[in-house]
C-alpha cells in the first residue's frame, strides 16, 4: 500500500508535468508556402489558374454583396440597423473597477445530546465575504475570509491565470485543496449543516486540507469524455499536513472525468491523492488516496421543480508514525432530491475509521430538509445520529441552519 | 513569371481551407439560430442552453467546457441572463478568445432595444431584478435583425474572405424578416391593447411590439414563485379588467396558472419563449410565426379584444 500509493502520486504528478508542456501548435488553415514555392512548370501553371480563381472569387463575392445592399434599398426602409438604441448604461464613475462584494451569513443551532465536542446550541458559524474581479487581460482574483465566532481566516485567496498557453488553468494562492468533492466545497454550497464524519476523521475537518500552493489544471483531449487533471503543489501548512522545513511540501493531483448520458442524467468521477509531511516527527509522512462518484439527474423542463443528486466519495489514510504506520478509511454516501422548487430532502450515511486510531470508526446517519425562499436564502433542518467508537451509545442530534447572501450574484454550484 | 506565382500562393495561403469553418457556441438557440441565418454552411454553429429550458438557471456542466474551449466566436445575451452560469464556464475554457471583453466575446444586447432597465435604487426585495435591463429582448424581431447585423459584423471581421457571403445571407434574412414583420402585424393589428397575463417578465419586447398590455405577472416578483394571496390579487385584476389570457413559459409549472384561468374563465398559452421551445420551431421566424398563431386563437376563442 505504502509503496503503491507513493508510486502512484510520483506517476500522477509526473503526469500532469508532461501534460503541462504545451503541445505544437498546428498552423491551422495555411499552406506550408516552402514546399511548393520551389515547384516546376506545371506547378506555377496550376498556381497562376488559383491565382485567377482567387480573384473571380473574390469578384464574385463583392457583386454579390453589392446586389443584396441594392436589393435592401429596393425591398425599403426597414428598420435601420446600424443604430445602437441602448449601448450598455453607465456605471456610476469611481466605482466601475471595485471588486464583486457579497456577504454570506451562516447561523447553526443545535439541539440534543451532543456527541462530544458538536456545535454549539446557537452559533454564527461564520460570515463569509467575498472580494471577485478581473486583474488585468490576464487574470482574475477572488478572495473568501471568513470571520468566525473568534477568528478572522483567509478561507480563500487565489489569482487565477484562466488562459496560459498550454490550455493551462493555474491559481496561485491559498486555496481548498482538489481532493474529492466535498473538501474543495463551501459551507454554504454543502447540502449537509456538517461536514461528513470522514472529513473530519481524515481530511482536516472544517476547515479541510486548504493550504498555500500552486494549482495547475490541464483538460486531457480524447474523443469521449470531459478529463481533467490537476496537480497542486502546497506550503504543508495544514489540519493533515505539515510541513517540518521549508523543502516539504505537500502534493496534491485530481483527476476527473465527466460524462452527460442525454440531456438530463450526467456521470462526475474522480480520483484525487495528497502526500506530505504529517509533523508527527521530522520525517513521517501521510498519503491521502480518494475516489469520488455523482450521478446528476435534472430534467431541463423542470429545471427550476426537481433534480436528484447521489454521490459517495472514499478516501483511505496512510499516517506514518514513529513506530510504524497508521492506515484508516472512511466514507459517505449522499442522496439529494428536490421535490418542489423550494423543497429539497436529503439523505446521508457517514462511516470513518480515525486516521491516529485505525481501530475507531465512527458512524452517523443524517436525514435533511431545506427550504429556499428564493435563490438567495435557506432554512435547513438536519437529523443527526452519531455512534463514536469511543462512546457508548448513540448521539441524536437536530442541526438547523440559516443562510443568506447579499451582494453580488454568485454562480450557482454545480 | 516566378514572382505573380508566388505571390498568388501567399494570397492563397491566407484563404482558409475549405472545413475551417468558424466555431461559433451561443449561448440560446435565439442566438445560435441568428448566427446560422447569416453565417450559413460556412460556419458551424451551437447552442449551450435548450429552448425548453430556463435560461436563468442553465447548469454548467463540465461538457460545454468542452464546447468553449474550441470556439472562435461565443455570442452571449448579456444583460446578467447568464450570470449563475456562464462565468465559470467561460473561465475554465481556456479559451482567451472568448473571455469577457476580448474580441471573440460578442455581447447581443449593445446594439439592441432593451426595455424595464431600472432607474433609481434597486434591491432584492423586488425579486431576482436585472439591473441591466430586461434580458428577453430577443423577443421583438426588430431586435433580432440587430443582433443579426451584430453578428454579421463580427463574422465579416473574423472571415473576410466570406464578408460578401455573409453580407448575402443578411440581406436574405433582412428581406424575409421584413416580409413576415409585415405578416405578423397584419395578423396582430386587431388586437392592439389586449389585455394579458404572463407568468414572468419575459414579454416586454414582444407585448412592445405588438402593442399588447401585460396588467399582471403569475410570479409576485421576478424569480419569486406564486403566492396565494398574489394570486388571489391577481384573479381579481383579471376580473375587474376582464383579461383571458395567460401567457406561460414551458419551464414553469401550470398548476396556478390554471387554477387563475379557472377561476377567470380564461385561458393558459404556453408560449415558446425561445427557437427550440418545441420541435416544430427551428428557426428564428418559425419561433414568432408559433407564438403569433397561438396567442391570436386564444383571444378569439375567450374573445378578448
Amino acid at each position: 500500500m505504502r509503496r503503491f500509493v507513493s508510486r502512484t502520486a510520483g506517476l500522477l504528478l509526473t503526469a500532469c508535468a508532461l501534460l503541462a508542456v504545451p503541445l505544437p501548435v498546428r498552423a491551422a488553415g495555411q499552406d506550408p508556402p516552402g514546399e511548393t514555392a520551389t515547384a516546376a512548370l506545371p506547378d506555377e501553371v496550376g498556381a497562376l489558374r488559383r491565382e485567377i480563381e482567387t480573384l473571380r472569387r473574390d469578384y464574385e463575392g463583392r457583386i454579390a454583396a453589392l446586389e443584396a445592399r441594392l436589393h435592401a434599398l429596393e425591398t425599403g426602409p426597414v428598420a435601420a440597423p446600424a443604430a445602437a438604441p441602448s449601448p450598455a448604461p453607465p456605471a456610476a464613475g469611481s466605482k466601475v473597477f471595485n471588486p464583486d462584494v457579497a456577504a454570506i451569513g451562516n447561523f447553526v443551532g443545535a439541539a440534543g445530546r451532543s456527541p462530544g465536542g458538536g456545535e454549539p446550541s446557537l452559533n454564527m458559524q461564520e460570515a463569509e465575504i467575498s472580494f471577485q474581479a478581473v486583474v488585468d487581460p490576464y487574470a482574475r482574483a477572488d478572495f473568501f475570509v471568513t470571520l468566525g465566532p473568534d477568528e478572522v481566516a483567509l478561507e480563500e485567496g487565489y489569482i487565477t491565470f484562466p488562459t496560459l498557453p498550454g490550455g493551462l488553468l493555474t491559481k496561485i494562492g491559498k486555496m481548498r485543496d482538489a481532493f474529492g468533492k466535498v473538501n474543495g466545497q463551501h459551507p454554504h454550497t454543502l447540502g449537509f449543516v456538517d461536514r461528513p464524519l470522514v472529513s473530519r476523521n481524515l481530511t482536516g475537518g472544517e476547515d479541510g486540507l486548504a493550504d498555500a500552493g500552486i494549482s495547475v489544471a490541464r483538460l486531457i483531449p480524447n474523443p469521449w469524455l470531459f478529463l481533467e487533471a490537476t496537480g497542486q503543489v502546497y506550503q504543508g501548512s495544514s489540519e493533515v499536513f505539515q510541513a517540518p522545513t521549508r523543502g516539504d511540501l505537500a502534493y496534491v493531483g485530481h483527476l476527473r472525468a465527466y460524462q452527460d448520458l442525454g440531456e438530463s442524467t450526467n456521470i462526475d468521477l474522480g480520483g484525487s491523492i495528497a502526500y506530505g509531511h504529517n509533523g508527527v516527527t521530522d520525517d513521517t509522512t501521510t498519503r491521502l488516496l480518494g475516489v469520488d462518484a455523482t450521478l446528476r439527474w435534472k430534467p431541463l423542463r423542470r429545471s427550476i421543480y426537481t433534480h436528484l443528486l447521489a454521490r459517495g466519495e472514499l478516501t483511505w489514510s496512510r499516517a506514518d508514525v514513529a513506530s510504524g504506520s497508521l492506515d484508516a478509511v472512511g466514507g459517505y454516501g449522499y442522496l439529494e432530491y428536490q421535490f418542489g422548487r423550494r423543497w429539497t430532502a436529503g439523505v446521508r450515511y457517514d462511516s470513518s475509521e480515525r486516521a491516529y486510531a485505525p481501530g475507531l470508526r465512527d458512524e452517523g446517519g443524517s436525514f435533511i430538509l431545506t427550504y429556499r425562499p428564493s435563490e438567495f436564502s435557506l432554512v435547513r433542518a438536519q437529523y443527526r445520529r452519531t455512534s463514536l467508537a469511543d462512546i457508548d451509545r448513540p448521539a441524536n442530534e437536530l442541526l438547523f441552519q440559516f443562510l443568506y447572501a447579499i451582494g453580488a450574484h454568485g454562480a450557482h454550484p454545480f | 513569371m516566378r514572382l505573380p506565382s508566388i505571390a498568388a500562393l501567399a494570397v492563397l495561403a491566407c484563404v482558409p481551407r475549405a472545413g475551417a469553418a468558424l466555431n461559433v457556441v451561443a449561448t440560446t438557440e435565439d442566438l445560435a439560430d441568428l448566427t446560422r441565418q447569416v453565417g450559413g454552411e460556412r460556419i458551424k454553429v451551437e447552442s449551450i442552453s435548450r429552448g425548453y429550458q430556463d435560461p436563468h438557471f442553465v447548469e454548467a456542466k463540465p461538457s460545454f467546457i468542452l464546447k468553449l474551449a474550441k470556439a472562435d466566436l461565443l455570442v452571449v445575451v448579456g444583460r446578467d441572463l447568464e450570470i449563475g452560469w456562464l462565468p465559470p464556464l467561460i473561465q475554465q475554457s481556456r479559451n482567451s478568445k472568448i473571455q469577457p471583453g476580448a474580441d471573440r466575446y460578442l455581447d447581443a444586447s449593445l446594439t439592441v432595444k432593451i426595455l424595464e432597465i431600472p432607474t433609481g435604487q434597486i434591491t432584492r426585495a423586488m425579486g431576482d431584478v436585472h439591473p441591466l435591463g430586461n434580458p428577453h429582448y430577443w423577443l421583438d424581431p426588430g431586435n433580432g435583425r440587430h443582433i443579426a447585423k451584430a453578428i454579421v459584423d463580427k463574422l465579416s471581421l473574423m472571415a473576410p474572405a466570406d464578408a460578401a457571403y455573409f453580407a448575402s445571407r443578411y440581406a436574405d434574412f433582412d428581406k424575409r424578416l421584413a416580409e413576415a414583420e409585415t405578416r405578423w402585424d397584419a395578423t396582430m393589428a386587431p388586437y392592439k391593447g389586449v389585455k394579458i397575463v404572463t407568468y414572468h417578465r419575459s414579454w416586454p419586447n414582444f407585448v412592445e411590439r405588438f402593442g399588447l398590455d401585460v396588467i399582471g405577472y403569475v410570479e409576485p416578483k421576478p424569480g419569486i414563485p406564486p403566492s396565494p394571496s398574489h394570486t388571489l390579487d391577481l384573479i381579481r385584476e383579471m376580473k375587474a379588467q376582464k383579461v383571458k389570457v395567460i401567457v406561460v413559459e414551458p419551464y414553469f409549472d401550470l398548476k396556478t396558472p390554471n387554477s387563475v384561468a379557472r377561476e377567470t374563465g380564461g385561458k393558459v398559452v404556453v408560449l415558446a419563449p425561445s427557437v427550440g421551445a418545441e420541435k416544430e420551431i427551428t428557426d428564428y421566424l418559425q419561433l414568432f410565426d408559433y407564438d403569433v398563431n397561438l396567442i391570436v386563437s386564444a383571444f378569439k376563442e375567450t374573445g378578448s379584444r
